[in-house]
């Protein structure tokens, strides 16, 4: 076994990776950019290095600087975790130039697999079957179509070198076929350095099962059974769940050893996944395999009782497969979500920022929480927006999915928008509860996952007031303490009057209500609060930072409360009850939003950190609202921004090419008319 | 310290009969005071939140930091005056915090006759700018006022305590380093166009404030111009060619924040010349003051009873406690601040008078805040007291109470008559603030007394000229006397005209002094210079 390996990843997988590491007894040697300076994985590591500045292809993708890291640090293995260059064949081989080990499958099965075309071809020979399509190398635009035609729409265009869902198009009909090829060449471009792609049939209510799989170097070769990964939200996974609903031992079976044949067929060596696209009646075709540990292993963890890394690592030192197929059980029911930095009414726009309050779940028994981050850090726009990944185990998937549906609604993260909401809607959804799963599940119960924003309740409003009463009490104990007049009777709280009862309001905007609280202190303690619902006598107390314990009529609770300065305001996060509320405080007599109004002119401003990658239009053009302006690229999706309103392009304030900061303005407006 | 015994039995039927008295005299008083805080009526208040303006209530509340204190300043003053029709006088003044720092506040109810200044209108305010003064406060006014109620201006403009006086006030405070704030909100025509003009610092709101020394209709009569008031004198014309306002406000809150701004940054240090300690809550609940008075003012009581619900602890280290003993003299703590408190507990004889005057030599010495606790009938009288020397020992309590430079305060739990509302600290002595309870009468003499007085007198006239006076007749002729007396002695009477600072439900007026004492030591103290004692 080895003593020192290198882990050429960050975030979660970083941190999972050194956990199993540090079991063993092997030292970690992390890698960190600029941005990841003081994440949670250099922190958790034995020592780190700097690699580079915040873009991977600057630090995390550059292959030569990881190795010399390893040299330097006398690590013999590295970790390449998923992502970056966990499936880069050339990494693989340089790795094995300078005698460190690659935890992971020999360079020639990387690439055998790398290209999905190659793949299919391997595939066919061994007669897995497989969706129909184009896998050719011929790439003129026409002759993608023509095929695109053939095997009938709707097609889906995909980068040959992807995979997470970048460079991928579905086109519904013959029209739409240019542009989304386009696009989907361009993204590829961005994201593989290759613009190859390759058309198949697109299955309308397609499941998306995998097989976990393991080779030795001495012949040995195991699957670890499925994993359902239907559940996704464009094209990427979302819940995936082990073992997969509905599935009976007999396909189980067949499954499992066509993803052997496949992991023999190109002499697979490690942990790999053979993924398939299974139609409703259990047809199922090869779709890929991946050649690395995936980010949903720890279901198959769970449910298995092994720890893969720790395999990974067996299996990578020369060792031995350490159970044979008829060893290996499956214990329950195991379910995973991927918590989001993303915004999912904006049709999961990654959302960015710092992390001002995050409390994920506790870990216990039956709940296992991967993270590479800690609140306090950022999600930038370099890297993957995952928060977190939550795993729940339990004796059936009933009991799995209402565990992790409680789980969800008490995750509390301020500072990013998360999705966290929709995976506990998901999760107690009766119709995904009930079995049904296919990718398009999440697009076809849009409105009941997606819910209307209710009005706040009496409590959030409540909670929320009762922290801002407690932040001026605290402000103003401050300040007499700092003064020399420390216990003035001045900085009484009680809005003393005389012959008269004195109150403050406290007022907030909860979507487009607004609502005014009205606040009386009692002279004798407590404070009696007028709601929208009716008065409550309620008592408060800071417990810490962002919790109070509160009482609010009979009712006595701990509520956790995030107040956040955000560019056009300031919001409190309320966290009680398993949901979140964020009301916008409304303070009139603040002058600074006065200011912001005098200078207030019509523009369009990035919705995230990225890069300018087309302008539709030049100064002077006339546009009519919902008009394309331009392509911002931000974490490697692409944003078309529309004009607001119907006006005259003023000013562009950025060229293609140029990086622009969030909120920074693009495109200025003079009204016309 | 001494910790006071209370020696009221509250289960008594004694203590039952004085305390339901006194909440009925708060209850009537709460009950005037909350119709007076209506202004102007229910249509008016509506014709001015229509036109998109806060309410002057809620103005200063919005002003003041969130949860502070507001010390309200003679909220009944006008009361039963001008046919009722100037309720509060039109005019909202007191102590309050803004931006953490005790400011006098001067807020016109214009939905009182427009906010124009009836008498007491004036005199409320000019109160509140010796408040300003005294305590040395930054004084924010809240400007929304037509000026000088033009029918009333012989008694509003000329004197030397009229209108003028309040720019007088501004110049000199200004003078003095006390910051001058307004807050133009509605309209500071004519006199009122310099409350503005003279402050350090000025916010106007649009298409609210107007200034002008003459408004569009005596432009017209005067130059033949016909011209808007929002051209005449608006805020864009102020603030952005005039320089009349200095701060351009959205409307009343932006106006309103932007003077919280202002205090933020005056650079205001507040540093007690006093020794401070944590205030301990009185050992006696506040609500037993309503059963200590008792209901006839012509029963004495005990004041210790009285200085025990309302000091720190309930504890006074008295000063000869043997000695002269119908006042109580001792030093204590309200709200951790010390005081020198001198209480009546019976009628000023010599020696009462010479302790008193020791005492407060003592706090002048020490620089220790006064506090007085009214119950008095007046200075002993007589054939032995006059040969005695009793007006010698009043002039040196008197002299001793002018002229010690401490923050003073006065409370009037019972009688405040002749010469005793003198020698204890009356409106006449400057103290800081003054306070009435709603047991308190004010007169010259007892009204029993002036009946008898004045038909002794009348008597004496009609027997010299050989007529007779039945018993009958005097009685007729003593009545209106005790009636007009008791009329003009009640504190409603006292309030109205200014004579106080506000009438204080009795277990409000712990909290009036700590914030009143808390509030004065913003103003440094400064050595005594006493006057010549007459020995």
């Amino acid at each position: 076994m080895f003593s020192k390996i290198l882990i050429a990843n960050r975030g979660e997988i970083a941190c999972r990776v050194i956990k199993t590491a540090r079991r063993l007894g092997i030292k970690t040697v992390a890698v960190y950019s600029d941005a990841d300076r003081s994440a949670r994985h250099v922190a958790m590591a034995d020592e780190a290095v700097h690699i580079g500045p915040s873009p991977a292809r600057d630090s995390y993708l550059v292959g030569d600087r990881l190795i010399e890291a390893a040299r330097r640090t006398g690590a013999e293995a590295i970790h390449p975790g998923y992502g970056f260059l966990s499936e880069n064949p050339g990494f693989a081989e340089a790795c094995g130039k300078a005698s460190i080990v690659f935890i992971g499958p020999p360079p020639a099965a990387i690439h055998a697999m790398g290209s999905k075309s190659e793949a299919k071809k391997i595939m066919e020979k061994a007669r897995v079957p497989l969706v129909p399509g184009y896998h050719g190398d011929d790439q003129s635009p026409d002759l993608l179509a023509r095929e695109a035609g053939r095997i009938g729409y709707p097609v889906l265009i995909k980068a040959s070198a992807g995979g997470g869902g970048k460079g991928m198009r579905v086109v519904e009909e013959p029209a739409k076929f240019a542009d989304a090829l386009a696009g989907a060449k361009r993204e590829a471009k961005a994201s593989f350095a290759d613009d190859h792609v390759l058309v198949e049939k697109y299955l309308t209510r397609p499941r998306h099962i995998e097989i976990q799989v393991f080779a030795d170097s001495h012949g040995g070769c195991v699957y670890l059974f499925e994993r359902d990964c239907s559940i996704q939200r464009r094209h990427q996974k979302v819940i995936e769940e082990a073992p997969a609903p509905a599935m009976d031992p007999e396909r189980r079976k067949a499954m499992g050893e066509a993803a052997v044949a496949a992991a023999r067929a190109i002499g697979y060596q490690g942990a790999g996944t053979v993924e398939f696209i299974a139609n409703q009646d259990g047809t199922f075709y090869f779709m890929e395999m991946n050649t690395r540990l995936q980010v949903e292993h720890p279901v198959t963890e769970a449910i298995t009782g092994q720890d893969l890394v720790e395999w990974q690592l067996i299996v990578a030192a020369g060792g031995r497969l350490p159970l044979a197929q008829d060893q290996l059980r499956i214990d329950g029911h195991a379910v995973e979500v991927r918590l989001y930095a993303e915004d999912p009414a904006r049709n999961f726009l990654p959302s960015t920022g710092t992390l001002v309050h995050l409390r994920l779940p506790e870990e216990g028994p039956h709940v296992r929480v991967d993270t590479g981050v800690r609140q306090g850090d950022t999600v930038t726009p370099f890297y993957d927006p995952m928060i977190a990944k939550v795993i729940v185990h339990d004796r059936d998937r009933t009991s799995a999915l209402r565990r992790m549906a409680a789980l969800m609604g008490e995750t509390e993260v301020v500072g990013v928008t998360t999705n966290a909401q929709l995976l506990k809607a998901l999760c107690a959804h009766p119709a995904f509860v009930g079995g049904e799963v296919d990718t398009g599940f999440i697009e076809r119960h849009r409105e009941s996952l997606f819910a209307k924003l209710q009005p706040a309740d009496d409590r959030a409003l409540a909670v929320a007031t009762l922290a801002r009463l407690v932040e001026w009490q605290e402000a103003t104990d401050a300040a007499a303490r700092a003064s020399g007049d420390p216990w003035s009777p001045w900085t009484r709280q009680d809005a003393f009057r005389l012959l008269d009862d004195g109150h403050d309001d406290v007022r907030w905007k909860d979507g487009e209500r607004e609502v005014a609280v009205i606040a009386r202190r009692r002279r004798a303690g407590g404070i009696r609060l007028e709601l929208p619902g009716g008065a409550l006598d309620a008592e408060v107390r800071r417990l810490e930072a962002d919790r109070l314990a509160v009482r609010l009529g009979e009712d006595t609770f701990t509520a956790s409360v995030v107040r956040r300065q955000t560019g056009d305001g300031v919001d409190y996060t309320v966290f009680a009850d398993g949901a979140s509320r964020r009301l916008r405080l409304v303070d009139p007599l603040d002058v600074t939003q006065y200011e912001a109004a005098a200078s207030g002119e019509a523009a369009v401003r990035a919705p995230l950190p990225g890069k300018i990658i087309d302008l539709r239009v030049k100064v002077g053009d006339s546009v009519s609202k919902g008009q394309p302006l331009l392509v911002l690229e931000a974490m490697k999706m692409e944003h078309t921004l529309a004009a607001p309103l119907d006006g005259k392009v003023k000013t562009l304030r950025y060229a293609i090419g140029e990086q622009v900061a969030e909120g920074a303005e693009l495109v200025e407006f003079e009204d016309e008319g | 310290m001494t910790i006071l015994s209370s020696h009221v039995d509250t289960r008594s039927d004694t203590f039952k009969r004085n305390a339901e008295t006194m909440r009925g005299l708060v209850e009537d008083l709460r009950r005037r005071t909350a119709e007076v805080r209506l202004g102007g009526g229910e249509d008016s208040r509506k014709r001015h939140v229509a036109r998109g303006k806060l309410l002057p209530r809620e103005r200063v509340r919005a002003l003041l930091d969130p949860g502070s204190p507001f010390l309200e300043l003679s909220p009944l003053a006008a009361l039963d005056m001008y046919d009722n029709e100037a309720p509060g006088s039109g005019v909202i003044t007191g102590v309050g915090r803004v931006s953490g720092v005790e400011c006098v506040i001067v807020c016109n109810d214009a939905t009182v006759k427009g906010g124009t200044y009836y008498p007491m209108t004036v005199k409320k305010h000019l109160r509140a700018q010796d408040v300003g003064m005294e305590n040395r406060l930054p004084c924010i006014y809240l400007v929304d006022s037509g000026g000088a109620n033009l029918p009333q201006w012989p008694e509003v403009f000329p004197d030397k305590t009229h209108f003028g006086r309040i720019f007088y006030n501004q110049a000199n405070m200004s003078a003095q380093g006390i910051p001058q704030i307004a807050v133009v909100m509605g309209s500071c025509t004519a006199g009122g166009a310099y409350v503005p003009a003279m402050s350090d610092e000025t916010v106007i709101v649009r298409k609210q404030g107007t200034i002008f020394l003459a408004g569009p209709p005596l432009v017209k009569a005067a130059i033949g111009e016909i011209v808007s008031a929002e051209d005449l004198g608006g805020a864009d014309v102020h603030a952005r060619t005039s320089g009349v306002a200095d701060h351009y406000a959205q409307n009343d809150s932006h106006a309103l924040g932007m003077a919280r701004r202002i205090v933020a940054n005056l650079n205001w240090k507040k540093q007690p010349s006093v020794s401070l300690l944590e205030p301990h809550e009185p050992r006696y609940a506040a609500e037993e003051l309503y059963g200590v008075v008792p209901s006839d003012n012509r029963t004495p009581f005990d004041m210790r009873e009285v200085i025990a619900r309302l000091v720190d602890g309930s504890e006074l280290d008295e000063f000869k406690h043997l000695y002269g003993t119908t006042i109580v003299t001792g030093f204590a703590r309200i709200w951790g601040y010390p005081v020198g408190v001198v209480a009546n507990n019976g009628i000023l004889f010599n020696e009462s008078a010479l302790k008193a005057a020791h005492f407060i030599e003592l706090c002048g010495q020490r620089g220790i805040p006064l506090l007085f606790l009214q119950n008095i009938t007046g200075f002993m009288v007589g054939r032995k007291y006059e040969a005695g020397g009793i007006a010698r020992d009043g002039a040196k309590m008197v002299t001793a109470v002018s002229t010690v430079n401490v923050p003073k305060f006065t409370v009037i739990v019972g009688g405040s008559y002749g010469a005793g509302n003198y020698g204890m600290c009356g409106r006449a002595y400057g103290p800081r603030f003054l306070w009435m309870w709603p047991s308190a009468r004010i007169s010259v003499m007892g009204g029993e007394q002036a009946a008898s007085v004045l038909a002794t007198v009348r008597r004496d006239n009609i027997e010299a000229r050989g007529g007779a006076w039945s018993k009958e007749d005097e009685e007729a002729f003593k009545l209106p006397i005790r009636e007009a007396y008791e009329r003009e002695g009640h504190p409603y009477y006292a309030t109205a005209r200014i004579w106080d600072d506000g009438i204080l439900d009795p277990v409000d007026t712990r909290m009036a002094l700590a914030l009143g004492l808390s509030a004065a030591m913003n103003q440094p103290i400064g050595q005594t210079r006493f006057g010549v004692f007459r020995m």
